[in-house]
């Protein structure tokens, strides 16, 4: 069982569980529950041990409030070995994080979503389960405080956290098999956006212009960990339009 | 210089050793479902490691090499033959023109390569050429080989095909003819490590980190039991049908990591073992890992094949890591002799 330091200025404020996941990596568990400034912390964590990591390390995966690193080794000394160093990595880089508020993201990517038919599927439901009318979702949710909490599942994939409370809606009963690319969609108190058509059980309220992975450009994912997220409400006629990019 | 499709198979796509690194991106490295299959095929060429070969699942498709290459298949045996004559499998095969090649049914195993000498010559994308289905990319335009693709191949294979195969014939019984001087191949064959060996074939796993999660029966089953690969497994995960594993008690996990072998418990109780394209997260408990060592054995099994887990300690999955690495090793670095030991 974890147990939380206090946060002082010195001390670290995460005591993390480390444990082996199979035979081929190894991860760090900062909290139990989906704890903003652990997230934080997990950011910083997997950045830390980006940087520093030997080339064996083959990747390094910050999730909610996990870091988990991958490494590859040829014989049974090595795969113990790094093993052991893998975890020392990671202790250090918690030890080092201190206390990570969640205040102030790097960089904030603002995503154009239109709010309206025939995107906003669910919006009316969402409405009158919240008890509030179609304009005061959507003016909540453009004005919460968004941030990427990890990108997962497939490519570019965010589930991004912040959502203002009042919209916290549980997931629909029966998924939808298809979700077009960009849809924006709640559940609970995160928004995620689908990147490609996948099955989904979220709330769709819009949908983005923009692609949130595109494998050719410079940076391939819309959204990195750690992102602040600025939803901006646009018209069905802009996003006609086009030319976001 | 091109290879073509006449005839689709069940499952090809463009596969290398994917594309690591990139997992803080959810972008899984994917590549060959049976890594070391894809490694001995280009071995048998005179290839890189990391070559693109062609990776035939279940049955293979019709094929027509338009020019004069050096091919090899590997993994999966299938019933395979080349302008009507039986092909000879797990060697190098100088084909000649024109020649076509049909690839039927696997009769063991589940995965097979087709390496050309040269590599196949797809773009890479982020650093890959493997084909990654769920995103649409990689490979030939992010989709499976079909009717009437067209294969790039690599301009000076026809050059490396002619200088290898003199080579490799100049060793052990020279050449022999393939058909009606369709293709010369050798008298030797490379083994195949990770076709299924035992009935039905063990997969050893470590405990996974939710474990304890499980109900007593649950864990004792998963041991016990023969399970199935059922028939909706695919490259991103194989799923087992058996006996219902469930929890002790409802369990909020808050979504972290998923690794190659992962076997994670849905609420249906059905376990699903994560393969070569799995989700880089998720949420739902893991009762065991696949040993990284058992992954490309685990991946020949395909759907209706059977299967049961052997619990190991993290020990015993390091020492088998090194016999699996060694006995790979040892194999390549003898077809690499064969080859005359051209490229490093």
């Amino acid at each position: 069982m974890t147990t939380r330091a206090s946060r002082d200025a010195t001390a670290p404020a995460f005591a993390p569980r480390v444990m082996p996941l199979g035979d081929g990596a190894v991860m760090a568990e900062l909290a139990e529950v989906a704890d903003l400034d652990a997230n934080a912390a997990a950011h910083h964590v997997a950045a830390e041990v980006r940087r520093r990591a030997p080339a064996w390390v083959t990747d390094v995966i910050p999730a909610i409030v996990t870091v988990t690193v991958l490494f590859a080794a040829a014989s049974a000394r090595e795969a113990q070995e790094r093993r052991e160093q893998a975890s020392s990595l990671l202790l250090d880089a918690v030890a080092r994080s201190r206390h990570r508020s969640a205040a102030a993201p790097a960089r904030t990517v603002e995503v154009p979503v239109c709010y309206e038919a025939p995107f906003a599927l669910d919006l009316d439901e969402v409405a009158a389960r919240t008890g509030l009318d179609r304009a005061e979702v959507v003016r909540l949710h453009a004005e919460s405080p968004h941030r990427v909490l990890m990108i997962g599942f497939v490519p570019g994939h965010p589930y991004i956290g912040g959502l203002d409370a009042r919209l916290a809606v549980p997931r629909r009963a029966t998924p939808r098999p298809r979700m077009a690319p960009g849809t924006v969609a709640i559940a609970n108190e995160q928004t995620s956006i689908y990147p490609f058509v996948t099955p989904g059980g979220w709330n769709v309220i819009g949908r983005t212009p923009l692609a949130l992975f595109d494998p050719a450009r410079e940076r391939p994912s819309l959204l990195e960990p750690g992102d602040g997220v600025r939803f901006v409400p646009i018209t069905r006629d802009r996003y006609e339009r086009g030319g976001f990019a | 210089m091109t290879l073509r499709i006449l005839r689709p198979g069940a499952l090809a796509t463009v596969q290398d050793l994917g594309r690591p690194g990139l997992q803080h991106l959810a972008i899984v490295p994917g590549g060959a479902m049976d890594p070391a299959a894809h490694r001995i095929a280009n071995a048998l060429v005179g290839n890189r490691a990391q070559a693109a070969t062609l990776e035939i699942g279940l049955s293979g498709p019709e094929l027509v090499f338009d020019e004069p290459l050096l091919v090899a298949l590997h993994g999966a045996r299938f019933e395979a033959t080349l302008d009507g004559a039986a092909f000879p499998a797990a060697r190098p095969v100088l084909v000649r023109a024109g020649a076509r090649l049909r690839i039927a049914r696997a009769r063991l195993g589940c995965f097979g390569y087709l390496a050309v000498a040269g590599g196949i010559a797809v773009p890479p994308v982020l650093g890959s050429r493997a084909t990654y289905l769920p995103g649409a990319f990689g490979g030939l335009n992010g989709r499976p080989v079909g009717a009437g693709a067209v294969l790039p191949i690599a301009p000076d294979a026809p050059a490396l095909a002619a200088a290898r195969f003199a080579r490799v014939s100049a060793r052990q019984g020279g050449a022999v003819e393939v058909g009606a001087g369709s293709a010369r191949s050798v008298r030797w064959f490379a083994p195949a490590p990770s076709l299924p060996d035992a009935d039905p074939p063990v997969a050893r796993v470590v405990d996974g980190v939710h474990l304890a999660l499980f109900t007593e029966a649950a864990r004792a089953a998963f041991l016990a039991e023969r399970w199935r690969v059922g028939p909706d497994s695919n490259r991103m995960g194989y799923r087992l049908l058996g006996p219902k594993l469930e929890l002790a008690r409802p369990a909020e996990i808050v979504s972290q990591a998923t690794c190659l072998g992962t076997v994670q418990v849905p609420p249906s109780g059905q376990p699903i073992v994560l393969m070569a394209d799995h989700q880089t997260t998720g949420g739902y408990p893991k009762i065991a890992e696949v040993i990284d060592a058992d992954v490309p054995r685990f991946a020949q099994l395909g759907p209706g094949a059977q299967v049961r887990f052997a619990r190991v300690a993290l020990a015993d999955a390091d020492a088998a890591r090194e016999r699996w690495n060694g006995r790979l090793a040892r194999l390549i670095e003898r077809i690499r002799w064969e080859l005359g030991n051209e490229d490093g």
